[in-house]
């Protein structure tokens, strides 16, 4: 099984989302919150030339890799799941040491807020990756969904129709 | 949100740059000032009038997710231009079939379907009586034939009760509608002005319901309640039947009660009566109207509109066939 940064993303946020995600159930055309990251990524940095920077390897899609600087960078819209953004580069981080390209750094940037987060792969986040990675093919290969996590995130989340939809008894 | 487009004049429809243009074409061939539609804010095209197109369009419409479904003279519904499925998803897939495999699965869905859209017919007519018609007769028999469905034993004989009902419910019309007055079901083609409305509304509400499913990882063809057909898309049928009441005949009352549409809005010939562009035009309003009310969803705590009721009846479906939750239909609870 192929794992993207997304998998990774998703297993911190919620393990029912990256079941679905992986299952082929997807929900992110409708959501509007989802185009307006979109739309961040494409006019945040105009200047960055995407042609020339954008990279794919291994299933993971890296935004913008700055080859001279040695430093991938990873846009998002909104902090409020920090942790998750902070593996999924992480993982960029780990995949590409794997192909031989080492001491790279991450930065995770906001431009909506004007924050950006220095990110390093530390000894202990090897461990850490390899033994997630089973446990999201595990999760992935799983006959039933996971159950719905109830947070105050699920209200943000393009699922969150499709979870919570129903009739009263 | 995206919205409905709807082009009664003939005309061309073409890519121009990154959106839309629409050139009418008046009666002698004349080209007229042209409209742009923006294409972002293109949800369907219902195509009434007839259309000049080529492949670039429909190329551009296609990545553009935009399906555009087209209508004959006599207003049946002909097809569509369906976008290339964007989801996919074997799991689902598999799941759906399996369901309607299963003899118990398939009819307990049947069930809910017309569970659903009986509970909603007999909402509207409990509405009239409660507004000084008197429906108790047909009130009391949809309630007792309501009482048939979970002891049917297949999907024939539940499809035989759906019948019964349904007859019952269109005879109440006679009471609920104002100067018209409708002496049966007719259909192919239509006999009376409700029974044109009636067939108008009800292939709007299909596609409507196709649209929906379209747009989630359902297989439009798997139907439960209706046999899954080679050339219909007979889940859309069995969603409709939900929204029909709902959707169509209240808007239908509303226009022939409120006079909103008259007699000059038909064209009535000796063996048919069709709506004419007036009555299509006034039917759409409302019904794009009715699309857009926003009701507060008791489970999901936020504000819904009635168009996306038909989407989450879909995502009810799917957790239902991947075994996660039972389907319930939607009931108006109003």
């Amino acid at each position: 099984m192929i794992i993207t940064g997304t998998h990774i993303n998703y297993y911190h946020v919620c393990k029912r989302e990256l079941w679905l995600f992986a299952n082929g159930i997807q929900m992110e055309h409708t959501s509007e919150l989802v185009g307006e990251g979109k739309l961040i990524h494409e006019y945040a940095y105009p200047q960055r030339s995407e042609k020339y920077s954008e990279i794919e390897l291994d299933g993971i899609k890296i935004d913008y890799y700055d080859a001279k600087n040695k430093i991938v960078h990873e846009i998002k819209k909104s902090d409020k799941v920090e942790k998750a953004h902070s593996w999924q580069v992480k993982y960029y981080l780990f995949v590409l040491e794997k192909k031989g390209i080492t001491g790279v750094k991450g930065i995770l940037e906001y431009p909506t807020l004007r924050l950006r987060e220095e990110i390093e792969l530390q000894e202990d986040d090897r461990l850490y990756l390899q033994k997630i990675m089973q446990e999201i093919e595990t999760i992935c290969r799983q006959e039933a969904m996971p159950p719905r996590i109830g947070k105050k995130i699920c209200r943000a989340c393009s699922y969150y129709d499709f979870c919570w939809s129903g009739e009263e008894p | 949100m995206k919205k409905n487009y709807y082009l009664f004049n003939p005309g061309r429809l073409s890519r121009k740059d990154n959106t839309l243009k629409f050139v009418p074409v008046d009666e002698e061939g004349q080209e007229q000032k042209p409209r742009f539609l923006p294409v972002e804010g293109v949800s369907d095209l219902y195509v009434f009038g007839s259309l000049d197109a080529n492949s670039a369009l429909y190329n551009f419409l296609g990545k553009k997710q935009i399906a555009v479904h087209f209508f004959d003279y006599y207003e049946n519904y002909t097809g569509s231009f369906m976008p290339r499925d964007y989801l996919l998803a074997g799991k689902v897939q598999i799941a759906q079939t399996r369901a309607y495999l299963r003899k118990s699965r398939r009819l307990g869905l049947a069930q809910a379907f017309i569970e659903g859209a009986s509970f909603n017919m007999l909402k509207n007519l409990q509405y009239y009586q409660s507004r000084q018609k008197d429906l108790s007769a047909e009130i009391d028999t949809i309630q007792s034939l309501r009482s048939q469905i979970s002891g049917a034993q297949d999907v024939s004989a539940l499809m035989g009760v759906e019948g019964n009902i349904r007859q019952v419910y269109y005879q109440a019309f006679d009471a609920i509608l104002k100067d018209f007055s409708m002496p049966g079901r007719t259909k192919r083609p239509p006999q009376d002005e409700i029974n044109a409305l009636i067939s108008f509304g009800n292939m709007m509400c299909y596609s409507g319901c196709l649209r929906a499913i379209h747009h989630t990882q359902l297989n439009p063809t798997i139907s439960f309640l209706h046999e899954p057909g080679y050339r219909r898309y007979s889940l859309a049928l069995d969603l409709a039947e939900i929204f029909k009441p709902i959707l169509v005949d209240r808007v239908i009352f509303k226009l022939i009660n409120k006079q909103m549409i008259k007699e000059k809005d038909f064209d009535r010939q000796l063996n048919r009566c069709l709506l004419k562009d007036s009555g299509k035009k006034s039917f759409i309003q409302a019904y794009e109207q009715r699309l857009g009310e926003t009701i507060h969803h008791r489970v999901l705590k936020k504000k819904v509109s009635y168009g996306h009721l038909i989407k989450l009846e879909c995502y009810k479906l799917i957790k239902d066939i991947l075994g996660e939750q039972p389907y319930k239909p939607f009931k108006i609870w109003w």
